[in-house]
């Protein structure tokens, strides 16, 4: 079992014309996901990699019944991009896209209420079920089919956990990049809540960072909801104030969204935190011999 | 982005919030004219402009009653290193100033717009404790801070700032203008993208008015693209110079005061990477993210950027090679290497796609890297590196 996305999702890449949608609907494919289509406005007709490209996103739904979407538009029009999926009736929209303004994931959240779709970013890797489907951009190789769920503010630490984890025999049941954006999709507590209810999920691994309270906020779900164990890291105990560490939302700001009341508010709920990052593994073998 | 203080009191002066008479000066001569054009009896204000909060505790705002008190304060706070708790202790050198008409201050109140992460909206911030840091009113007066949050759909109700307004205790004059101000306030953030639009403090005069006498701004820099007239508000001088040469190249580099100078791939492995340094026991140089997608020259350049800091002991280059190859990362350090002249020792950490290539090219090229397993491995010998022990 897994959370949003397994053998049977159906998937578009929106923006597949350009260089990294290309590369990536190219790479999904040969992981052995269903990639049904790609959308460009003006590009309907053409074909990537063998995949049929349409004009818009209802086009696409109505001939392929896509059920997920891949966002990699550029991000002037990547709000857009996101809308269109979701008036379209696309159940799961991952959005790759880096650098979108704050203001339109403002707009785009807030309609999205009124909607019954997951968004997934943006700033993000993408979901992977492995041995099922591979959604973003991680590399599909370090992962193992398994029963750990992984949830992550971040790219390469990702990888960095499950090549770990995978290294000492612990596949993974689903992997979900939440992204490093101020204002995005789904949050950590909204993964957990999905990974507390999949009979294929064991245990999971959050990796959060500075900047924002969305850890606390799923720590004091976890300490009352959560039924399986939970380890944590949070990176940025080192980084100053003030300073957008790469990630748009990883900033101590105003003297919150501190690694310190983070890790604090994670131990509080009875999460294991692996205070290295090289440990992660590590501590989910000892979380599951608890 | 940030931009100083005139900048926004210009944006303040587009939108309708009322704010003093004021000009900007890159000299003293220019400040004593730009007195004697606002007012030619003062009094007036002399601020330093720079990009740090804490100007009037560090000695760089000034009122002057005179001409003479005017040039007297200009010259002293032109070109003075003004040291606040924002700059560091290594201060701000002030090369522009802003000076005002003086105000009939009878109250401070604190104004300000920003982004609500918890619940994805924008949020007003107001309390009646202005004119001090407001971090310092939330831990002590909590109690003290209003707030109230704005729908994207239907932005802010009047009556949300009617019931502000009353909560602020103006008196009845200021609060009827109260309203309409704050309006303005949402309407600059929204449209100019802001990420911080605070006023502190927000006065009401003698007269019975509002007015803005500071103005703290700060862009989204994701939204800059679509507001190219705010780019050539960016000053240079108030930028660190490694961080903006990183920017030319898509590099996200931020100078730290340690001694081991970082290259990694991803924030988030960057952040853990200076986390395991740390635990390690030395502290990192620098942030540096070369991005999922570096090609050779970026990595050569970000080494540049690194071997330029006199601080850096030892280097580590930690690669999680997803989209990112191995291959590419190695022959951009070698490259780099065999231009730059090493001088200090390298570590080198390679996982993922292409890692035998990689670190095959890294052994091949007789370059004199130490090579590492894991982050762990990697961390203990940058450590020992830095002190001379490898």
């Amino acid at each position: 079992m897994s959370i949003l996305v397994n053998k049977n999702t159906k998937l578009l890449v929106q923006g597949i014309t350009g260089q990294a949608g290309a590369f990536h609907a190219k790479m999904c494919k040969e992981y052995g996901t269903n990639v049904v289509g790609g959308v460009t406005p003006g590009k309907g007709g053409e074909k990537v990699e063998g995949i049929p490209v349409f004009n818009s996103v209802q086009d696409a739904v109505d001939k392929t019944q896509a059920d997920t979407t891949m966002i990699y538009v550029p991000a002037p029009f990547a709000a857009d991009a996101i809308v269109e999926a979701a008036d379209a009736g696309v159940k799961v929209i991952i959005c790759i896209t880096e650098g979108i303004p704050v203001m339109d994931m403002i707009w785009v959240k807030n309609y999205l209420k009124t909607k019954t779709c997951t968004l997934i970013g943006p700033n993000c890797p993408g979901i992977i079920t492995p041995g099922e489907a591979k959604i973003g951009i991680m590399p599909g190789y370090i992962h193992k089919p398994g029963k750990i769920g992984v949830v992550s503010r971040s790219g390469t630490l990702t990888y960095e956990a499950v090549h770990q984890l995978t290294q000492l025999g612990l596949g993974q049941s689903t992997c979900v990049g939440i992204g490093g954006d101020p204002v995005n999709g789904f949050q950590f507590l909204d993964v957990l809540k999905l990974f507390n209810e999949d009979p294929g999920t064991e245990a999971v691994i959050m990796i959060g960072e500075i900047g924002g309270n969305a850890e606390e906020t799923a720590a004091e779900w976890v300490k009352k909801n959560m039924k399986k164990p939970v380890v944590g890291f949070i990176g940025g105990q080192t980084a100053p104030p003030g300073k957008r560490m790469g990630h748009a939302g990883a900033i101590i700001d105003g003297g919150s969204g501190k690694a310190s009341d983070k890790i604090k508010a994670l131990e509080n709920a009875g999460i294991m935190v692996s205070m290295s990052p090289a440990t992660m593994g590590e501590t989910m073998v000892k979380a599951l011999k608890r | 982005m940030k931009i100083h203080e005139y900048q926004g009191k210009e944006l303040f002066r587009k939108y309708g919030i009322p704010v003093p008479n004021g000009k900007p000066a890159f000299s003293v001569h220019e400040a004593v004219d730009a007195g004697m054009s606002l007012s030619p009896k003062g009094p007036w204000v002399v601020k330093a402009q720079i990009h740090a909060g804490g100007r009037g505790k560090g000695g760089g705002v000034k009122v002057a009653k005179t001409k003479e008190e005017l040039q007297q304060f200009a010259k002293a706070i032109f070109g003075m290193t003004l040291v606040t708790h924002q700059t560091g202790p290594e201060g701000k050198e002030v090369k522009r100033l802003l000076v005002e008409d003086g105000a009939n201050i009878s109250k401070e109140y604190y104004l300000a717009v920003t982004l609500d992460r918890a619940v994805s909206k924008l949020v007003v911030i107001a309390s009646p404790a202005g004119g001090m840091d407001i971090e310092h009113v939330a831990e002590h007066k909590p109690d003290q801070i209003f707030k109230v949050w704005i729908d994207s759909t239907i932005g802010l109700r009047d009556y949300q700032a009617r019931a502000l307004a009353t909560k602020m205790g103006f008196v009845p004059s200021a609060a009827k203008q109260f309203p309409d101000i704050l309006k303005k306030l949402v309407k600059l953030y929204w449209e100019q993208d802001c990420s911080l639009a605070e006023i502190n403090p927000l006065i009401e005069t003698k007269e019975g008015s509002l007015m803005a006498l500071d103005a703290k701004i700060t862009f989204d820099e994701s939204a800059l693209y679509r507001h190219p007239q705010l780019m050539e508000w960016r000053d240079p001088n108030e930028e660190d110079a490694a961080e903006s040469e990183a920017k030319k190249f898509d590099l996200s580099y931020i100078s730290l005061d340690g001694t081991i100078g970082c290259m990694v791939n991803g924030a988030g492995l960057a952040m853990a990477t200076m986390d395991i340094i740390k635990q390690e026991g030395a502290s990192p140089a620098n942030f540096l993210d070369v991005g999922g997608s570096a090609t050779e020259q970026r990595v050569k350049e970000a080494f540049k950027i690194i071997l330029k800091d006199p601080k850096v002991k030892a280097i580590l280059i930690n690669i999680f090679g997803g989209i990112m190859k191995c291959d590419v990362i190695a022959s951009g350090v070698i490259g780099a290497a065999k231009e730059l002249n090493l001088t200090v020792p390298v570590v080198v950490r390679l996982e993922g796609t292409n890692v035998d290539l990689g670190r095959k090219m890294l052994q091949d090229s007789n370059l004199k890297m130490i090579t590492a397993n894991g982050m762990q491995d990697a961390a203990k010998k940058v450590v020992a590196a830095a002190k001379g022990a490898l």
